[in-house]
């Protein structure tokens, strides 16, 4: 299925993964494992408090990007479905970012395909994300380190 | 025998755009450009944001992907410049 979604709502990842399994699975049977990564607003950064996130993005760039290395990963590794959903939009702290499953039969590659897609979100894709502080707002400069 | 119009001589047409902080800093979204002549993506940089130099860290991409700062624009061409991505 290779769902990439881009949503500007606030979404529960553990339920959107059991709805996505269950379809999975109809098609799917040999599926032994699944590998997921989630992230969630922080209400601090670089020390300072953070009180809301707005998450802006490069629309068609975004998705075929997602969708590229989606593909990529399928090619590089024994897996049989991979999911990435992102937000974007204005956020709170506690909610969900970003939801990115890779599943194949064993874990090795379940877990090589779910580093690689978001490592490679992290670092190629365009989102920026713009902080309100209780200064004010900026712009974050940078990813944190893996 | 052909004769190219006296007056029109723009050989193509783009639309740069500029995201995040780059467009609060350049206060620009979206300009439309006619090219006289074949130009890089530095090239569009400094035309489209009034700048001398081409940053180290901006990103650029031509129609959703990425390229480096020597690649061609071609006719309608969408070009876009960003800063480093902070997605995840």
């Amino acid at each position: 299925m290779q769902q990439v979604v881009i949503t500007e709502t606030a979404f529960n990842p553990w339920q959107f993964l059991q709805d996505y399994e269950q379809q999975l699975q109809q098609h799917h049977p040999k599926i032994g494992a699944v590998s997921t990564f989630v992230g969630t607003m922080r209400d601090n950064n670089e020390g300072d408090a953070v009180q809301m996130l707005f998450l802006e993005h490069y629309p068609q760039m975004t998705e075929h990007y997602l969708r590229k290395i989606s593909a990529q990963a399928m090619q590089q590794w024994q897996i049989m479905d991979t999911l990435i959903v992102h937000r974007v939009g204005a956020m709170s702290p506690n909610d969900t970012i970003v939801l990115v499953a890779a599943w194949a039969a064993h874990r090795g590659a379940a877990f090589d395909a779910c580093r690689y897609l978001i490592e490679e979100l992290k670092h190629r894709a365009p989102f920026w994300k713009r902080e309100t502080l209780p200064t004010g707002a900026r712009w974050v400069e940078h990813n944190t380190p893996a | 025998m052909f004769r190219p119009h006296p007056y029109k001589t723009n050989i193509m047409s783009i639309t740069v755009k500029f995201f995040a902080s780059l467009r609060e800093t350049i206060g620009k979204q979206e300009v439309k450009l006619d090219l006289s002549q074949p130009l890089t993506v530095a090239q569009v940089w400094t035309l489209a944001g009034d700048n001398a130099h081409f940053p180290e860290h901006i990103l650029a991409a031509i129609n959703l992907e990425y390229v480096d700062r020597d690649t061609m624009v071609q006719d309608g061409d969408e070009i876009a410049f960003f800063p480093p991505v902070t997605g995840g």
